[in-house]
């Protein structure tokens, strides 16, 4: 195993064990989620971010409170690094009134305003020209925020990036587009889907930083995120970061099937994030012990956010009709048309 | 009544934007060739020179970006407003419309809310072909989420796209490029039309005639026409297609029991069905005879002005619906 290269001396060890814990929280809480799907407890489907952990916990550290995310359907790691509450977000996929949308988005579209997280949108390549919007608007409104915008591999070849990309470009935007190169689509190789080796290539032609990072080493995602995010609020306009990573586990809960072969995903285990990180704190003299203690803590936090959900009662049927439209002059109880 | 001024729809549009940016910081336009030149069709004239190169920006030529960046500024707090040169481009943006701007709200539970003007133009009747003309406002009735407005006078167009950008919901807005050039007295001040209230534009015993934007005109060509042979129709205007006025329609049905309804939109799946459907499901009864769709044929616009005319709904059209209706024939030297 590959220890991740340890780049930010100025990180103290407590820090580091902050991005260990959001991790192991990201890999427990996806790991759980792929048994409840098997145990007919999830409808629908749901994405495990399991193996790419280090880039939404590298990007997230990079960020303040102030700033925003979008995220994909591949997005319960991008809500978790934000600081949303797993067990909220477990009742959503649920389907549980207590969840983030009372129970009408599920896995795939978890919002969370106060956490600055404006929505997981599951079309693909749907949220760049989104992600533009809210951080141009953001600063016209005289705030410094900025807004990482999540999106695939696959989402890179949507002509959706290429306007969002150009757009941003022209004004300035303060976002900052994070390419999760994973390796794959559901079944398809990215490398047959592109004729170049870096995504973040693509950035030139627009006229700002494209920056390609070993997606599995948090250190070195949260160093170009902060690199990224200082040009943003410098007025600068945007970055392309792609980080390279992998999905350990197949597309979807629904989609099972395995595309990759086992020596690939036995190379990519060698390089698994969470192993490398724990490795650094080792070699910082952390006890072995204290990672233990940490994993015993998320396992026990996730049985309660599963516990807690499937405890929690289900919205009643008429609040289907609910949330179509906001509070208007025009709008009366029901009306939907 | 004082005597009124007289605007275009176009200048009515443009001093609602004038007035809507003046009153709050947060709303902003962006489109393509709508700074500098103010516009291809003057809508948005004087705007960059009086609020600056941030609120008015001329975009790149990409629909799917500004329509996404509309959507990402409301979530944050702004009221933007973006313009589609001509409202076929919306294909470009319908993933930022049907799949974000309509459902976001409604996907978060509630949580967030989207103050977002999607407008432009309708320019059928002047030559522009298939890629230029078409009326697409029923398949955005067909999107639940969204409120969708079509104004046919001066004065309902300032005060709905007043409304519009005051509202939190997505609102998309489609103009008759025919009616931009058109007169018609404007209210002073700050003028307003409520969304989902239906206008009378007409009042008449005989026949109820709903429609929308340039059929509104047709229709009380009509009405005059009639009324010097004793059949008085009764013109409604619901300004605002969803929420659409139902009410009103129905009060009008008590008084007429025969119902036209005209939408330059093709026959099949639109919005004049839609009404009738409507009508049909609430008040069946009220109903005289069989009620008429007036729309265009199911082809795509042509060119040439002779295939054109032939395609769209034409006062012939409506006079045979109205025809159909009251069981006589009313279309004169036919």
């Amino acid at each position: 195993m590959t220890a991740a290269t340890d780049t930010a001396p100025r990180l103290g060890t407590e820090e580091l064990i902050e991005l260990y814990s959001s991790m192991r929280l990201i890999r427990e809480f996806d790991t759980r989620i792929v048994e409840l799907f098997e145990r007919k407890l999830i409808r629908g489907s749901a994405h495990p971010y399991v193996g790419m952990e280090a880039i939404a916990v590298g990007i997230c550290a990079a960020l303040g409170d102030a700033d925003y995310i979008t995220s994909t359907h591949r997005g319960h790691g991008h809500c978790l690094a934000r600081g949303l509450d797993p067990e909220r977000m477990m009742a959503e996929i649920l389907g549980r009134e207590s969840g983030y949308c009372r129970g009408k988005g599920g896995s795939m579209h978890i919002t969370a305003m106060e956490h600055g997280m404006l929505g997981a949108d599951a079309i693909v390549g749907g949220s760049h020209g989104l992600s533009v919007g809210a951080a141009y608007g953001a600063r016209l409104l005289g705030r410094e925020s900025v807004v990482a915008c999540f999106f695939g591999d696959g989402a890179a070849n949507e002509g959706s990036f290429h306007e969002a990309c150009n757009l941003a470009a022209v004004l300035d935007a303060p976002v900052i587009f994070v390419c999760e190169n994973n390796q794959w689509a559901l079944s398809t190789p990215t490398h047959s889907s592109m004729r170049i080796e870096d995504v973040a290539d693509r950035a030139i032609s627009y006229g700002f930083p494209g920056v390609a990072v070993d997606g599995n080493d948090v250190l070195a995602v949260k160093a170009v995120a902060d690199e990224a995010v200082a040009r943003a609020r410098r007025g600068e306009g945007p970055t392309l970061i792609e980080a390279k990573s992998y999905r350990m586990t197949p597309h979807s809960a629904f989609a099972t099937g395995e595309t990759s072969t086992a020596a690939e995903l036995e190379e990519w285990k060698a390089r698994d994030p969470l192993g490398r990180l724990a490795e650094q704190l080792v070699a910082r003299e952390v006890d072995a012990a204290v990672l233990e203690r940490i994993d015993a803590a998320v396992a026990e936090r996730i049985d309660g956010a599963v516990q807690g959900a499937i405890d929690a009662p289900p919205p009643p049927p008429e609040q289907a009709i609910e949330d179509v439209f906001a509070p208007a002059a025009w709008l009366r109880p029901g009306r939907l048309a | 009544m004082s005597e009124q001024r007289e605007i275009t729809m176009a200048e009515a549009l443009n001093e609602a934007l004038h007035e809507e940016m003046a009153a709050d910081g947060s709303v902003f336009m962006i489109g393509e060739d709508i700074g500098r030149t103010g516009g291809l069709f003057n809508v948005s004239a004087g705007l960059l020179d009086r609020f600056g190169a941030q609120r008015v920006i001329d975009s790149p030529i990409s629909e799917a970006a500004i329509s996404g960046a509309g959507v990402g500024a409301s979530l944050v707090g702004c009221r933007p407003v973006v313009e589609l040169q001509h409202f076929d481009f919306v294909t470009l943006a319908m993933d930022q419309i049907v799949n974000h701007a309509a459902k976001w709200r409604y996907m978060s539970g509630g949580r967030v809310h989207v103050p977002l003007v999607v407008r432009g133009p309708i320019a059928n009747g002047v030559g522009l072909a298939a890629q230029h003309s078409q009326s697409l406002e029923a398949w955005f009735v067909h999107t639940p989420g969204l409120v969708v407005l079509m104004p046919s006078t001066p004065a309902d167009a300032k005060g709905l796209l007043k409304s519009a950008i005051r509202d939190d919901n997505p609102v998309v807005m489609l103009e008759k490029r025919l009616l931009y050039t058109r007169p018609g007295p404007i209210p002073e001040g700050d003028h307003t039309v409520p969304i989902g209230v239906a206008d009378v534009k007409r009042e008449g015993g005989d026949v109820t005639v709903v429609a929308t934007a340039y059929g509104v005109g047709m229709a009380l060509q009509a009405a005059r026409g009639l009324s010097e042979r004793g059949i008085e129709l009764e013109v409604i205007d619901p300004r605002s297609l969803k929420p659409l006025d139902l009410d009103a329609i129905l009060r009008s049905l008590e008084k007429t029991g025969r119902l036209v309804v005209l939408s330059e939109g093709p026959r099949t799946g639109g919005f004049a069905g839609e009404v009738i459907a409507r009508v049909s499901d609430e008040a069946f009864d009220l109903l005289k005879a069989p009620p008429q769709r007036v729309a265009a044929l199911d082809t795509p616009i042509p060119y040439a002005a002779k295939l054109e005319r032939a395609v769209l709904p034409d006062l012939n059209d409506l006079l045979d619906a109205i025809g159909k209706v009251t069981g006589e024939a009313v279309r004169s030297g036919s």
